[in-house]
Protein backbone atom coordinates (compact mmCIF):
# COMPACT_ATOMS: atom_id res chain seq x y z
CA UNK A 1 0.00 0.00 0.00
CA UNK A 2 1.22 3.47 -0.94
CA UNK A 3 2.21 5.88 1.73
CA UNK A 4 0.06 8.30 2.49
CA UNK A 5 1.74 11.87 1.94
CA UNK A 6 2.34 13.46 5.40
CA UNK A 7 0.76 17.28 4.14
CA UNK A 8 -1.12 17.07 0.96
CA UNK A 9 -2.73 20.81 -0.11
CA UNK A 10 -4.87 20.63 -2.88
CA UNK A 11 -6.95 24.13 -4.24
CA UNK A 12 -6.36 25.41 -0.96
CA UNK A 13 -8.31 28.66 -1.00
CA UNK A 14 -8.80 31.00 2.17
CA UNK A 15 -9.88 34.41 1.78
CA UNK A 16 -10.83 36.60 4.53
CA UNK A 17 -13.74 38.86 4.05
CA UNK A 18 -13.09 39.59 0.73
CA UNK A 19 -9.28 39.30 0.57
CA UNK A 20 -8.01 36.06 -0.38
CA UNK A 21 -4.73 35.24 1.41
CA UNK A 22 -4.14 32.07 -0.25
CA UNK A 23 -5.34 31.67 -3.35
CA UNK A 24 -5.46 27.97 -4.92
CA UNK A 25 -2.79 26.30 -4.26
CA UNK A 26 -1.64 22.75 -4.08
CA UNK A 27 1.54 20.23 -3.18
CA UNK A 28 2.06 17.19 -1.25
CA UNK A 29 4.71 16.33 0.77
CA UNK A 30 7.62 13.36 0.65
CA UNK A 31 7.72 11.13 4.28
CA UNK A 32 11.14 13.09 5.93
CA UNK A 33 11.35 15.52 3.82
CA UNK A 34 12.25 19.05 4.49
CA UNK A 35 10.55 21.71 2.81
CA UNK A 36 10.74 25.76 3.06
CA UNK A 37 7.70 28.20 2.71
CA UNK A 38 8.85 31.14 1.52
CA UNK A 39 7.42 34.67 0.35
CA UNK A 40 7.21 38.10 1.30
CA UNK A 41 4.63 39.82 3.95
CA UNK A 42 1.13 38.78 3.45
CA UNK A 43 2.43 35.96 0.70
CA UNK A 44 0.08 33.72 2.66
CA UNK A 45 2.38 31.45 4.61
CA UNK A 46 1.20 31.70 7.57
CA UNK A 47 -2.46 31.07 6.50
CA UNK A 48 -1.43 27.97 5.06
CA UNK A 49 0.58 26.68 8.04
CA UNK A 50 -2.25 27.63 10.26
CA UNK A 51 -4.69 25.85 7.69
CA UNK A 52 -2.42 22.94 8.18
CA UNK A 53 -2.41 22.84 11.81
CA UNK A 54 -6.24 23.10 11.67
CA UNK A 55 -6.57 26.19 13.19
CA UNK A 56 -8.27 27.87 9.87
CA UNK A 57 -10.71 26.30 8.43
CA UNK A 58 -10.09 27.01 4.33
CA UNK A 59 -13.11 28.98 2.16
CA UNK A 60 -12.14 26.11 -0.17
CA UNK A 61 -10.22 22.93 -1.16
CA UNK A 62 -8.60 20.82 0.76
CA UNK A 63 -5.95 19.93 3.35
CA UNK A 64 -4.88 16.73 5.04
CA UNK A 65 -1.87 15.87 7.44
CA UNK A 66 -1.04 11.58 7.93
CA UNK A 67 -4.46 11.51 5.85
CA UNK A 68 -6.44 13.25 7.90
CA UNK A 69 -8.65 16.11 6.67
CA UNK A 70 -8.37 19.23 8.57
CA UNK A 71 -10.05 20.67 10.59
CA UNK A 72 -12.06 18.19 10.55
CA UNK A 73 -10.74 15.58 11.37
CA UNK A 74 -7.67 17.00 13.27
CA UNK A 75 -8.18 14.80 16.34
CA UNK A 76 -6.70 11.76 14.47
CA UNK A 77 -3.58 13.24 14.19
CA UNK A 78 -2.50 16.09 16.46
CA UNK A 79 -1.00 14.34 19.13
CA UNK A 80 1.39 13.15 16.04
CA UNK A 81 1.82 16.73 14.90
CA UNK A 82 3.63 19.90 16.82
CA UNK A 83 4.68 23.68 15.77
CA UNK A 84 6.79 26.71 16.78
CA UNK A 85 5.58 30.73 15.42
CA UNK A 86 6.79 33.65 16.90
CA UNK A 87 2.75 34.02 17.09
CA UNK A 88 2.62 32.00 20.08
CA UNK A 89 4.77 31.62 22.90
CA UNK A 90 5.08 29.14 25.90
CA UNK A 91 3.63 30.67 29.40
CA UNK A 92 6.13 32.87 30.83
CA UNK A 93 5.56 32.19 34.58
CA UNK A 94 5.76 28.26 34.17
CA UNK A 95 9.09 26.93 34.85
CA UNK A 96 10.37 25.22 31.47
CA UNK A 97 9.85 21.85 33.61
CA UNK A 98 6.27 22.95 34.21
CA UNK A 99 5.94 23.71 30.75
CA UNK A 100 7.47 20.57 28.98
CA UNK A 101 5.44 18.69 31.90
CA UNK A 102 1.68 20.58 30.89
CA UNK A 103 2.83 20.05 26.82
CA UNK A 104 3.93 16.34 27.24
CA UNK A 105 0.43 15.81 28.81
CA UNK A 106 -1.22 17.22 26.87
CA UNK A 107 0.30 15.46 23.50
CA UNK A 108 -0.68 12.43 26.11
CA UNK A 109 3.51 11.51 25.68
CA UNK A 110 4.58 8.43 27.72
CA UNK A 111 8.20 8.45 29.96
CA UNK A 112 7.66 11.81 30.08
CA UNK A 113 10.34 12.86 33.17
CA UNK A 114 12.61 10.70 30.58
CA UNK A 115 11.38 12.61 27.58
CA UNK A 116 12.25 15.97 29.27
CA UNK A 117 15.53 15.25 30.49
CA UNK A 118 16.91 14.03 26.93
CA UNK A 119 15.19 17.51 25.79
CA UNK A 120 17.00 19.51 28.11
CA UNK A 121 20.45 17.23 27.15
CA UNK A 122 19.81 17.58 23.32
CA UNK A 123 18.95 21.57 23.25
CA UNK A 124 21.24 22.37 26.25
CA UNK A 125 18.33 23.77 28.51
CA UNK A 126 19.17 21.28 31.36
CA UNK A 127 20.71 23.43 33.85
CA UNK A 128 17.66 25.74 32.93
CA UNK A 129 14.69 23.50 33.83
CA UNK A 130 14.10 24.79 37.11
CA UNK A 131 14.32 27.93 35.94
CA UNK A 132 11.24 29.97 35.03
CA UNK A 133 11.10 30.72 31.44
CA UNK A 134 10.14 34.28 31.33
CA UNK A 135 13.68 34.58 33.09
CA UNK A 136 15.71 33.23 30.21
CA UNK A 137 17.28 34.96 27.52
CA UNK A 138 15.46 35.46 23.82
CA UNK A 139 17.41 32.42 22.64
CA UNK A 140 16.91 30.04 25.21
CA UNK A 141 13.22 31.22 25.05
CA UNK A 142 12.98 29.53 21.31
CA UNK A 143 15.04 26.94 22.32
CA UNK A 144 12.55 26.05 25.06
CA UNK A 145 9.98 26.49 21.99
CA UNK A 146 11.47 23.68 20.12
CA UNK A 147 11.34 21.66 23.20
CA UNK A 148 7.69 21.88 23.23
CA UNK A 149 7.90 21.67 19.60
CA UNK A 150 9.64 17.97 19.83
CA UNK A 151 8.14 17.13 23.31
CA UNK A 152 5.79 14.77 21.67
CA UNK A 153 8.33 13.26 18.75
CA UNK A 154 5.87 14.32 15.95
CA UNK A 155 5.92 13.23 12.55
CA UNK A 156 5.08 16.24 11.22
CA UNK A 157 6.30 19.55 12.27
CA UNK A 158 5.78 22.83 11.35
CA UNK A 159 7.74 25.68 12.27
CA UNK A 160 7.62 29.67 11.64
CA UNK A 161 11.25 31.43 11.75
CA UNK A 162 12.25 28.94 14.63
CA UNK A 163 15.58 30.54 14.44
CA UNK A 164 14.96 34.21 14.63
CA UNK A 165 16.42 35.73 17.51
CA UNK A 166 19.21 33.51 17.89
CA UNK A 167 22.96 33.57 17.43
CA UNK A 168 24.73 32.32 14.33
CA UNK A 169 26.51 30.08 16.57
CA UNK A 170 23.45 28.92 18.25
CA UNK A 171 20.92 28.89 15.20
CA UNK A 172 23.60 26.55 12.95
CA UNK A 173 23.51 24.55 16.01
CA UNK A 174 19.38 24.30 16.20
CA UNK A 175 19.39 23.57 12.26
CA UNK A 176 22.14 21.20 12.99
CA UNK A 177 19.26 19.69 15.28
CA UNK A 178 16.42 19.63 13.52
CA UNK A 179 18.07 17.96 10.10
CA UNK A 180 19.27 15.33 13.08
CA UNK A 181 15.55 14.98 14.11
CA UNK A 182 14.17 14.72 10.99
CA UNK A 183 16.64 11.93 9.53
CA UNK A 184 16.36 10.10 12.60
CA UNK A 185 12.91 10.18 12.91
CA UNK A 186 11.97 10.22 9.54
CA UNK A 187 9.80 13.16 10.17
CA UNK A 188 8.34 15.70 7.97
CA UNK A 189 9.52 19.27 8.30
CA UNK A 190 7.59 22.62 6.80
CA UNK A 191 9.87 25.66 7.28
CA UNK A 192 8.28 29.31 6.72
CA UNK A 193 11.85 31.59 7.16
CA UNK A 194 13.05 34.52 5.89
CA UNK A 195 16.21 33.58 6.39
CA UNK A 196 17.64 32.10 3.26
CA UNK A 197 21.31 30.55 4.57
CA UNK A 198 18.88 28.39 6.65
CA UNK A 199 16.77 27.60 3.51
CA UNK A 200 19.76 26.43 1.99
CA UNK A 201 21.22 24.79 4.45
CA UNK A 202 18.03 22.94 5.82
CA UNK A 203 15.96 22.45 3.12
CA UNK A 204 15.99 20.09 -0.36
CA UNK A 205 12.69 21.89 -1.72
CA UNK A 206 11.63 25.47 -1.66
CA UNK A 207 8.00 26.87 -1.98
CA UNK A 208 7.82 30.45 -3.03
CA UNK A 209 4.36 31.91 -2.41
CA UNK A 210 3.76 35.73 -3.67
CA UNK A 211 0.29 36.88 -3.12
CA UNK A 212 -1.57 33.77 -2.76
CA UNK A 213 -0.35 31.68 -4.91
CA UNK A 214 2.84 29.54 -5.45
CA UNK A 215 5.16 31.72 -7.78
CA UNK A 216 7.47 28.61 -8.00
CA UNK A 217 8.80 25.37 -6.38
CA UNK A 218 11.79 23.46 -6.94
CA UNK A 219 14.91 22.39 -5.11
CA UNK A 220 17.05 25.03 -3.84
CA UNK A 221 20.26 24.16 -6.76
CA UNK A 222 17.68 24.35 -9.53
CA UNK A 223 16.10 27.71 -8.51
CA UNK A 224 19.57 28.90 -8.69
CA UNK A 225 20.06 27.49 -11.74
CA UNK A 226 17.03 28.38 -13.39
CA UNK A 227 16.91 32.09 -12.23
CA UNK A 228 20.82 32.42 -12.86
CA UNK A 229 21.27 33.48 -9.58
CA UNK A 230 24.31 32.58 -6.96
CA UNK A 231 22.10 32.74 -3.46
CA UNK A 232 18.49 31.69 -2.87
CA UNK A 233 17.70 35.50 -0.91
CA UNK A 234 18.52 36.77 -4.99
CA UNK A 235 16.48 34.36 -6.13
CA UNK A 236 13.86 35.49 -3.69
CA UNK A 237 14.67 39.12 -4.64
CA UNK A 238 13.65 38.10 -7.99
CA UNK A 239 10.41 36.61 -7.16
CA UNK A 240 9.13 39.32 -4.94
CA UNK A 241 10.04 42.71 -6.84
CA UNK A 242 8.88 41.28 -10.02
CA UNK A 243 5.26 40.84 -11.26
CA UNK A 244 4.27 37.25 -11.60
CA UNK A 245 4.58 36.94 -15.40
CA UNK A 246 8.26 38.26 -15.28
CA UNK A 247 9.92 36.04 -12.67
CA UNK A 248 8.76 33.21 -14.23
CA UNK A 249 9.65 34.13 -17.49
CA UNK A 250 13.26 34.63 -15.67
CA UNK A 251 13.07 31.33 -14.14
CA UNK A 252 12.56 29.75 -17.34
CA UNK B 1 -19.18 -5.26 23.58
CA UNK B 2 -15.80 -6.67 22.90
CA UNK B 3 -13.41 -6.55 25.30
CA UNK B 4 -10.91 -4.81 22.93
CA UNK B 5 -13.53 -2.29 22.15
CA UNK B 6 -14.15 -1.63 25.97
CA UNK B 7 -10.55 -1.56 26.54
CA UNK B 8 -9.77 1.31 23.53
CA UNK B 9 -13.14 3.39 25.10
CA UNK B 10 -11.08 2.78 29.21
CA UNK B 11 -7.62 4.34 27.21
CA UNK B 12 -9.67 7.30 25.09
CA UNK B 13 -11.35 8.18 28.91
CA UNK B 14 -7.65 7.87 30.44
CA UNK B 15 -6.12 10.15 27.48
CA UNK B 16 -8.73 12.75 27.93
CA UNK B 17 -8.69 12.86 31.88
CA UNK B 18 -4.97 13.11 31.66
CA UNK B 19 -5.34 15.91 28.72
CA UNK B 20 -8.07 17.49 31.21
CA UNK B 21 -5.24 17.43 34.32
CA UNK B 22 -2.72 18.53 32.29
CA UNK B 23 -4.74 21.87 31.98
CA UNK B 24 -5.45 22.30 35.91
CA UNK B 25 -2.03 21.07 36.56
CA UNK B 26 -0.86 24.37 34.18
CA UNK B 27 -2.92 27.08 36.12
CA UNK B 28 -2.02 25.59 39.59
CA UNK B 29 1.32 25.75 38.64
CA UNK B 30 0.64 30.01 37.35
CA UNK B 31 -1.22 30.64 40.61
CA UNK B 32 1.37 28.78 42.55
CA UNK B 33 4.42 30.85 41.20
CA UNK B 34 2.12 34.68 41.35
CA UNK B 35 1.21 35.76 45.09
CA UNK B 36 -0.35 38.67 43.36
CA UNK B 37 -2.93 36.05 41.96
CA UNK B 38 -3.90 34.48 45.00
CA UNK B 39 -4.13 37.74 47.11
CA UNK B 40 -6.70 39.07 44.09
CA UNK B 41 -8.53 35.79 44.52
CA UNK B 42 -9.55 36.77 48.41
CA UNK B 43 -8.64 40.61 48.09
CA UNK B 44 -12.13 41.47 46.93
CA UNK B 45 -14.26 39.03 48.37
CA UNK B 46 -13.59 40.11 51.76
CA UNK B 47 -13.77 43.55 51.35
CA UNK B 48 -17.38 43.50 49.77
CA UNK B 49 -18.32 41.19 53.20
CA UNK B 50 -17.11 43.44 55.16
CA UNK B 51 -18.73 46.70 53.95
CA UNK B 52 -22.35 44.79 53.66
CA UNK B 53 -21.71 43.07 56.68
CA UNK B 54 -21.75 46.20 58.74
CA UNK B 55 -24.36 47.70 56.67
CA UNK B 56 -26.18 44.37 57.51
CA UNK B 57 -25.55 45.23 61.08
CA UNK B 58 -26.68 49.03 61.06
CA UNK B 59 -29.83 48.02 59.26
CA UNK B 60 -30.54 45.51 61.56
CA UNK B 61 -30.47 47.73 65.02
CA UNK B 62 -32.46 50.49 63.38
CA UNK B 63 -35.71 48.30 61.54
CA UNK B 64 -37.78 45.81 63.00
CA UNK B 65 -38.12 43.65 59.98
CA UNK B 66 -34.15 43.31 59.20
CA UNK B 67 -33.90 42.62 62.74
CA UNK B 68 -35.49 39.60 61.16
CA UNK B 69 -34.23 39.06 58.34
CA UNK B 70 -30.71 39.13 59.65
CA UNK B 71 -28.26 37.49 57.15
CA UNK B 72 -29.76 38.36 54.43
CA UNK B 73 -27.40 40.87 53.14
CA UNK B 74 -23.54 38.70 54.32
CA UNK B 75 -26.07 35.31 52.81
CA UNK B 76 -26.56 37.52 49.69
CA UNK B 77 -23.17 39.26 49.29
CA UNK B 78 -21.49 35.65 49.93
CA UNK B 79 -23.82 33.83 47.15
CA UNK B 80 -22.96 36.79 44.97
CA UNK B 81 -19.86 35.97 44.76
CA UNK B 82 -20.01 32.32 44.18
CA UNK B 83 -21.42 33.58 40.81
CA UNK B 84 -19.50 36.64 40.35
CA UNK B 85 -16.63 34.90 40.81
CA UNK B 86 -17.44 31.40 39.22
CA UNK B 87 -17.77 33.47 36.10
CA UNK B 88 -14.53 35.35 36.60
CA UNK B 89 -12.30 32.09 37.56
CA UNK B 90 -13.46 30.69 34.16
CA UNK B 91 -13.60 33.82 31.71
CA UNK B 92 -9.64 34.60 33.72
CA UNK B 93 -8.37 31.38 33.48
CA UNK B 94 -9.65 31.42 29.59
CA UNK B 95 -8.16 35.21 29.45
CA UNK B 96 -4.86 33.83 30.92
CA UNK B 97 -4.14 32.21 27.77
CA UNK B 98 -4.72 34.83 25.63
CA UNK B 99 -2.63 37.52 27.96
CA UNK B 100 0.31 34.65 27.82
CA UNK B 101 -0.13 34.04 24.15
CA UNK B 102 -0.42 30.37 24.60
CA UNK B 103 -4.17 30.16 22.74
CA UNK B 104 -2.15 28.85 19.93
CA UNK B 105 -0.30 25.98 21.30
CA UNK B 106 -3.70 24.89 23.19
CA UNK B 107 -5.50 25.06 19.86
CA UNK B 108 -3.12 23.24 18.05
CA UNK B 109 -2.84 20.58 20.87
CA UNK B 110 -4.31 17.37 21.04
CA UNK B 111 -6.72 19.39 23.40
CA UNK B 112 -10.53 18.47 22.74
CA UNK B 113 -13.06 21.77 23.01
CA UNK B 114 -15.04 19.96 25.92
CA UNK B 115 -11.78 19.31 27.54
CA UNK B 116 -11.07 23.09 27.68
CA UNK B 117 -14.11 23.64 29.39
CA UNK B 118 -14.48 20.84 31.64
CA UNK B 119 -10.44 21.80 32.88
CA UNK B 120 -11.55 25.67 32.98
CA UNK B 121 -14.78 24.23 34.90
CA UNK B 122 -12.82 22.55 37.43
CA UNK B 123 -9.79 25.64 37.97
CA UNK B 124 -12.92 27.80 38.11
CA UNK B 125 -13.84 26.22 41.34
CA UNK B 126 -10.09 25.67 42.57
CA UNK B 127 -9.78 29.73 42.09
CA UNK B 128 -13.46 30.45 44.10
CA UNK B 129 -12.12 28.07 46.76
CA UNK B 130 -9.20 30.14 47.34
CA UNK B 131 -10.72 33.25 47.50
CA UNK B 132 -14.34 32.66 49.49
CA UNK B 133 -13.54 29.74 51.47
CA UNK B 134 -11.89 32.41 54.02
CA UNK B 135 -14.46 34.86 53.72
CA UNK B 136 -17.02 32.37 54.71
CA UNK B 137 -15.24 32.06 58.03
CA UNK B 138 -14.01 35.63 58.52
CA UNK B 139 -18.44 36.32 58.13
CA UNK B 140 -18.48 33.99 60.81
CA UNK B 141 -15.97 35.86 63.28
CA UNK B 142 -17.27 39.62 62.31
CA UNK B 143 -20.55 39.28 62.07
CA UNK B 144 -21.95 35.34 63.28
CA UNK B 145 -23.19 34.52 60.21
CA UNK B 146 -22.58 30.71 58.87
CA UNK B 147 -22.94 30.48 55.50
CA UNK B 148 -22.53 26.36 56.33
CA UNK B 149 -25.80 26.80 58.63
CA UNK B 150 -27.53 26.43 55.24
CA UNK B 151 -26.21 22.91 55.02
CA UNK B 152 -27.89 21.12 52.07
CA UNK B 153 -29.50 23.93 51.01
CA UNK B 154 -26.38 25.35 50.12
CA UNK B 155 -25.17 22.73 48.53
CA UNK B 156 -28.64 23.26 46.44
CA UNK B 157 -27.08 26.73 45.91
CA UNK B 158 -23.92 26.60 44.89
CA UNK B 159 -24.43 23.79 42.43
CA UNK B 160 -27.61 26.15 40.61
CA UNK B 161 -24.74 29.12 41.45
CA UNK B 162 -22.03 27.38 39.80
CA UNK B 163 -23.92 25.94 36.39
CA UNK B 164 -25.20 30.02 35.27
CA UNK B 165 -21.33 30.97 36.04
CA UNK B 166 -20.03 28.62 33.70
CA UNK B 167 -22.61 28.89 31.45
CA UNK B 168 -21.73 32.66 30.79
CA UNK B 169 -18.46 32.27 31.34
CA UNK B 170 -18.38 29.58 28.70
CA UNK B 171 -20.28 31.87 26.30
CA UNK B 172 -17.95 35.20 27.20
CA UNK B 173 -14.72 32.92 26.15
CA UNK B 174 -16.01 32.63 23.04
CA UNK B 175 -16.99 35.55 22.12
CA UNK B 176 -13.32 36.51 23.21
CA UNK B 177 -12.03 33.47 21.06
CA UNK B 178 -14.20 35.04 18.12
CA UNK B 179 -13.46 38.62 18.63
CA UNK B 180 -10.05 39.23 20.35
CA UNK B 181 -9.04 40.70 23.64
CA UNK B 182 -11.40 43.86 22.42
CA UNK B 183 -14.43 41.72 23.98
CA UNK B 184 -11.59 41.21 27.27
CA UNK B 185 -14.25 43.86 29.39
CA UNK B 186 -17.34 41.53 28.91
CA UNK B 187 -15.35 38.90 31.38
CA UNK B 188 -15.73 41.60 34.19
CA UNK B 189 -18.92 43.16 33.61
CA UNK B 190 -20.90 41.04 31.84
CA UNK B 191 -22.46 39.46 35.47
CA UNK B 192 -23.59 42.65 37.01
CA UNK B 193 -26.17 42.96 34.01
CA UNK B 194 -27.86 40.16 35.58
CA UNK B 195 -27.40 41.74 39.20
CA UNK B 196 -30.33 43.68 39.30
CA UNK B 197 -32.30 41.64 37.64
CA UNK B 198 -31.34 38.25 39.25
CA UNK B 199 -32.35 40.10 42.90
CA UNK B 200 -29.44 40.02 44.86
CA UNK B 201 -30.47 42.24 47.51
CA UNK B 202 -34.18 42.29 47.53
CA UNK B 203 -36.87 39.98 46.75
CA UNK B 204 -38.56 39.42 43.62
CA UNK B 205 -42.00 41.71 44.43
CA UNK B 206 -39.41 44.70 44.59
CA UNK B 207 -39.63 44.89 40.68
CA UNK B 208 -42.00 46.57 38.32
CA UNK B 209 -44.87 44.01 37.25
CA UNK B 210 -43.69 43.88 34.07
CA UNK B 211 -40.03 43.10 34.88
CA UNK B 212 -41.04 40.17 36.96
CA UNK B 213 -41.12 37.56 34.39
CA UNK B 214 -37.98 38.27 32.73
CA UNK B 215 -36.21 38.13 36.52
CA UNK B 216 -37.53 34.88 37.07
CA UNK B 217 -35.90 33.53 33.55
CA UNK B 218 -32.86 33.88 35.34
CA UNK B 219 -31.45 30.88 37.25
CA UNK B 220 -29.87 32.91 40.20
CA UNK B 221 -33.19 34.58 40.78
CA UNK B 222 -34.65 31.24 42.27
CA UNK B 223 -31.24 30.94 44.23
CA UNK B 224 -31.20 34.14 46.29
CA UNK B 225 -35.27 34.09 46.95
CA UNK B 226 -34.83 30.54 48.08
CA UNK B 227 -31.85 31.70 50.59
CA UNK B 228 -33.79 34.73 51.76
CA UNK B 229 -36.97 32.31 52.20
CA UNK B 230 -34.71 30.01 54.01
CA UNK B 231 -32.92 33.25 56.44
CA UNK B 232 -36.25 34.59 56.90
CA UNK B 233 -38.86 32.19 56.96
CA UNK B 234 -36.53 29.23 58.07
CA UNK B 235 -37.96 27.39 54.65
CA UNK B 236 -36.27 25.68 52.22
CA UNK B 237 -37.88 25.56 48.81
CA UNK B 238 -36.66 22.56 46.89
CA UNK B 239 -39.31 23.72 44.32
CA UNK B 240 -37.26 26.70 43.26
CA UNK B 241 -33.74 25.15 43.10
CA UNK B 242 -35.57 22.23 40.61
CA UNK B 243 -36.46 25.67 38.53
CA UNK B 244 -33.03 26.53 38.89
CA UNK B 245 -31.73 23.69 38.03
CA UNK B 246 -34.12 23.20 34.74
CA UNK B 247 -33.41 26.77 33.74
CA UNK B 248 -29.39 26.20 33.97
CA UNK B 249 -29.72 23.15 31.79
CA UNK B 250 -30.83 25.41 29.55
CA UNK B 251 -28.39 28.23 29.76
CA UNK B 252 -25.56 25.42 29.87
CA UNK B 253 -26.57 24.07 26.56
CA UNK B 254 -26.77 27.51 25.25
CA UNK B 255 -23.30 28.59 26.57
CA UNK B 256 -21.28 25.35 25.22
CA UNK B 257 -23.47 25.68 21.60
CA UNK B 258 -22.51 29.50 21.61
CA UNK B 259 -18.68 28.42 22.47
CA UNK B 260 -18.97 25.62 19.58
CA UNK B 261 -20.46 27.33 16.92
CA UNK B 262 -17.81 30.85 17.92
CA UNK B 263 -14.95 28.80 17.81
CA UNK B 264 -16.32 27.99 14.26
CA UNK B 265 -16.41 31.16 13.44
CA UNK B 266 -12.64 32.17 14.79
CA UNK B 267 -11.79 29.46 12.81
CA UNK B 268 -13.06 30.84 9.49
CA UNK B 269 -11.78 33.99 10.59
CA UNK B 270 -8.58 32.82 11.36
CA UNK B 271 -8.04 34.27 14.79
CA UNK B 272 -7.31 31.67 16.50
CA UNK B 273 -3.15 32.88 16.40
CA UNK B 274 -4.15 36.15 17.66
CA UNK B 275 -4.30 37.19 21.17
CA UNK B 276 -4.57 41.14 20.17
CA UNK B 277 -7.86 42.95 19.56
Amino acid sequence: MPQLPPIAVNRLVKIYQTVPAVDGISFTLAPGSITALLGGNGAGKTTTIASIMGLITPTSGRVTVLGAEMPRQRYHVLHRMNFESPYVEVPMRLTVRQNLTVFGKLYGVEGLRERIAELGHELNLTDLLDRPTNNLSAGQKTRVSLAKALVNNPDVLLLDEPTASLDPDTADWVRGHLERYCREHHATLLLASHNMTEVERLCERVIILKRGRIEDDDTPANLLRRYGRRTLEEVFLDVVRSNGGESREAAQ
Amino acid sequence: MTLQHSLQQKSVVAASAQRVSAMMLRHWYLLRSSWPRLLDLIYWPTVQMVTWGFLQYYIASNAGFFARAGGTFIGAVLLWDILFRGQLGFSISFLEEMYSRNLGNIMMSPLRPFEFIISLMVISVVRLSIGAVPVTFLAIAFFGFNLYGFGLALVAFFFNLMLTSWAIGIFVSGLILRNGMGAENLAWSVMFLLMPLACVYYPVATLPDWLQPVAWLLPPTYVFEGMRTLVIDKVFRPDLMIDALALNAILFAAGVFGFLQLLQSARRRGSLMQSGE
